[in-house]
């Protein structure tokens, strides 16, 4: 057998509560020893990791690839490619394209593009209500046998909770995963960003924090009656956190994710009326960051990117026309770091949070094990990027193979 | 980019040079504009009107949301300064094809405009286009969603301080329709940094936004209560729609808790003034016997605002004026 050999590396996995520089030895893609070399067998390559951090690779819950459809803002390449350029190997793809991602021929396409691209893997959820439209299911079964990992409704509103509880009932007979975002639209109807101080001061119509609350009760209430499997995509407030947390105590298994945009900024960003920072669910109060940084350290939450990339001229608008959605993959590893530097997460629990986690919601393994299958990022946490932000990876590895050369 | 709104329209020495917002300028500043303000008014007086301030520029009135009466304003101020004047009434004509407010704007800027008049519906668009134009333009605000309204703050300020003889001290109302009145946040600023005793903003929860004292200013649900001491009541208009969208019952509901009657103006000191950006609306916010009462100063409102205008417009083309001369002299500097 020929290896090929990671010297010097600093390995961390959390869910197999390994942080050690150890070497790592690969053949076919998979992890045939790590610590010692194996007898037998020779060492084609060796790869030199001394003072790089490798980690496992970063699934992420959402983000917006833009094809089919939008593809004058990004494609299935340079998406899965801007992914694994921040250390994603996996990619749970919205099916907010056009067509919607309805329908299994769209899925197929989205399927066989990731696999050319030969970048992150695309990952895709499947539109839960047919068009996005929230009203009628969409062809549940047909859909997962297509390839998606779960069902979305990707931020666009079910039309009311009849239909959501019956979303929910046909779900569950078939055992499907479904991603659900908290957001009642008569509430936030007309809304641009957090209700508070800075709303007020900026004029601009508010997203309260209970057009989060009250359907995420709902949906609580309704996975408690439905036995529905739920993860919630992107909460925004302190007090989702909560109730996420009380609704497991009482025996519910529900995840949950956070947007990276919401544990790095604040309301306090759109002061300048900067057109970046429209993005939904809204950048709330700095409690409510400091709330959900709090649930990821404690292993409650996982990080998605959200990423979604719009053309200059799209965010070039007052702000309320802004389009909506911050391209996040090229500045993630950076911003991951500055986090930790900060002390606001613990190195552990972010590579928990993007790793560990969302391998659970998917139910995929992660982490490093011998014979297993090797996704990994390579981190290089001193060199700075383009930026001048700490933080970049040199090389990912998806099922084995390496998407990323240093 | 992201700036801070308040420091846009300032040149590096401090001079006005866009009037985007009240929010952050300093005292001096504010004290400026309305001392300017009042030299205008006296040549306002006279039989010829012009100022040659203003002559050779040309000023681009962009209302993107209908306004004759603020536009009208600002035309004849732009007019009494001198300046060549052009109206352009975007709302019925380029977004409406789908153009983006940049794409617009890079026509216009092929215009060779000195000065854009804006209006639009949006909050932060005077602010967006300060940021995006090319520079030596001079943006004045005239009304973005519902973000501020500098120029119609400042003819109040003027009016309070020629009818009060100061600001500093006063204790003012504000009544009504908080949550929409882009008016009433640009006061709340001014009357701040002018040195007001106390700012009281009036009106039921519905219409009060979240955290509003965030802004400096203090909540009244009772408006009999927020009247005690009161120097200046500033009614504000109350749109129809209103009663659509939940926020309120009805009229009469509405002028029966907030309308101001004559019985309710006795509350306040009895040398109150009441004001109203306008148009009133008759029986809803405000009694007749009120709005044409001794009491009142609306009508003197609408001529400062001229005046107020003028004032604005000549402290930011001069801003501009001498923004390009230092850059100039920089420029040759370095060549030489």
């Amino acid at each position: 057998m020929k290896y090929l050999h990671i010297r010097d590396a600093r390995v961390i996995a959390p869910a197999q509560q390994l942080d050690q520089v150890c070497d790592i030895y690969l053949s076919e893609g998979r992890i045939r020893a790590i610590g010692q070399k194996p007898a037998g067998g020779t060492i084609e390559s060796t790869l030199d990791a001394n003072g790089l951090w490798l980690v496992p690779g970063f699934i992420d819950l959402s983000a917006h690839l833009n094809e089919p459809g939008f593809t004058q803002r990004g494609t299935i390449f340079s998406e899965t490619k801007a992914a694994a350029n921040a250390g994603f190997t996996h990619v749970c793809a919205q099916p907010l394209t056009k067509p919607v991602a309805d329908s299994p021929a769209v899925v197929q396409l989205m399927l066989e593009k990731s696999a050319s691209a030969g970048q992150a893997q695309v990952l895709p959820l499947g539109a839960l209500t047919q068009g996005l439209a929230g009203e009628q299911i969409a062809n549940m079964v047909g859909l997962t046998s297509a390839g998606c990992v779960a069902l979305s409704n990707a931020r666009k509103p079910v039309k009311d909770a009849y239909v959501l509880r019956r979303l929910m009932e046909y779900a569950a007979t078939y055992d499907i995963r479904l991603f659900l975002d908290a957001n009642d639209a008569a509430l936030s109807a007309g809304g641009v960003m957090h209700e508070g101080p800075t709303a007020t001061r900026m004029g601009l119509a508010g997203i309260p924090e209970t057009a989060e609350t009250i359907a995420l009760a709902q949906i609580i209430l309704l996975a408690e009656q439905t036995g529905a499997r739920v993860h919630i995509s992107q909460i925004s407030c302190a007090r989702s956190a909560a109730m996420l947390r009380d609704a497991r105590q009482r025996g519910l298994n529900i995840s949950a994710d956070v947007a990276m945009a919401n544990l790095c900024y604040t309301d306090a960003k759109v002061q300048g009326f900067d057109g970046r920072f429209h993005v939904q669910p809204p950048l709330r109060s700095e409690s409510d960051r400091q709330a959900l940084l709090a649930a990821v350290n404690a292993g409650e939450l996982a990080i998605c990117s959200n990423h979604q990339r719009h053309e200059s001229a799209a965010k070039k608008a007052p702000f309320a026309e802004a389009a909506v959605g911050i391209a996040m993959y090229d500045d993630f590893i950076g911003l991951l770091l500055q986090l930790v530097d900060a002390g606001e997460l613990t190195l552990t629990s972010a590579l928990n949070a993007l790793s560990k986690l969302p391998a659970d919601a998917l139910q995929m393994a992660v982490g490093f094990e011998e014979g297993k299958v090797f996704n990994a990022a390579l981190i290089d946490p001193t060199s700075t990027n383009e930026h001048g932000v700490n933080g970049k990876v040199v090389a990912t590895f998806v099922d084995g193979f390496r998407t990323l050369k240093a | 980019m992201n700036t801070d709104p308040s420091q846009i329209q300032l040149t590096a020495d401090g001079r006005l040079k866009h009037f985007l917002t009240t929010e952050g300028l300093s005292k001096d500043l504010l004290t400026e504009i309305l001392d300017t303000a009042d030299s205008f008014i006296s040549t306002q007086e006279r039989s010829v009107k012009k100022v040659p301030l203003l002559r050779g520029k040309t000023v681009a009135n962009l209302f993107f949301e209908n306004s004759t009466r603020t536009r009208s304003t600002f035309e004849l101020a732009a007019k009494r300064l001198s300046a060549d004047i052009l109206n352009l009434d975007i709302q019925r004509s380029a977004t409406s094809k789908g153009e983006t407010l940049m794409d617009t704007l890079w026509n216009l800027e092929a215009m060779y405009s000195d000065m854009f008049v804006v209006r639009h519906a949006d909050s932060g668009a005077a602010h967006f286009i300060a940021e995006h134009v090319t520079p030596n333009v001079a943006i004045i605000n005239a009304g973005d969603g519902r973000h501020a309204h500098p120029t119609q703050a400042m003819l109040d300020m003027l009016t309070i301080r020629r009818h009060k003889g100061s600001i500093e001290g006063k204790v003012v109302a504000i009544v009504g329709d908080i949550l929409h009145s882009r008016v009433a946040r640009s006061q709340i600023h001014a009357l701040n940094t002018l040195g007001a005793a106390e700012v009281r903003v009036v009106g039921p929860a519905t219409l009060l936004p979240r955290d509003i004292e965030a802004l400096g200013c203090k909540a009244y649900y009772d408006f009999n209560l927020a009247l005690r001491d009161c120097d200046v009541v500033i009614m504000l208009r109350l749109q129809k729609e209103r009663m659509q969208n939940a926020l309120l019952p009805s009229e009469s509901e509405f002028f029966k808790l907030y309308g101001l009657t004559t019985e309710k103006l006795a509350l306040a000191n009895p040398d109150a003034i009441v004001m109203h950006p306008g148009p009133i609306n008759r029986g809803v916010e405000i009694e007749s016997a009120v709005a044409d009462g001794p009491q009142s100063v609306i009508l003197n409102q609408v001529s400062y605002g001229i005046a107020v205008r003028m004032a604005v417009m000549a402290m930011a083309m001069s801003g501009q004026q001498s923004e390009q001369q230092a850059e100039q002299q920089a420029k040759g500097e370095t060549e030489a």
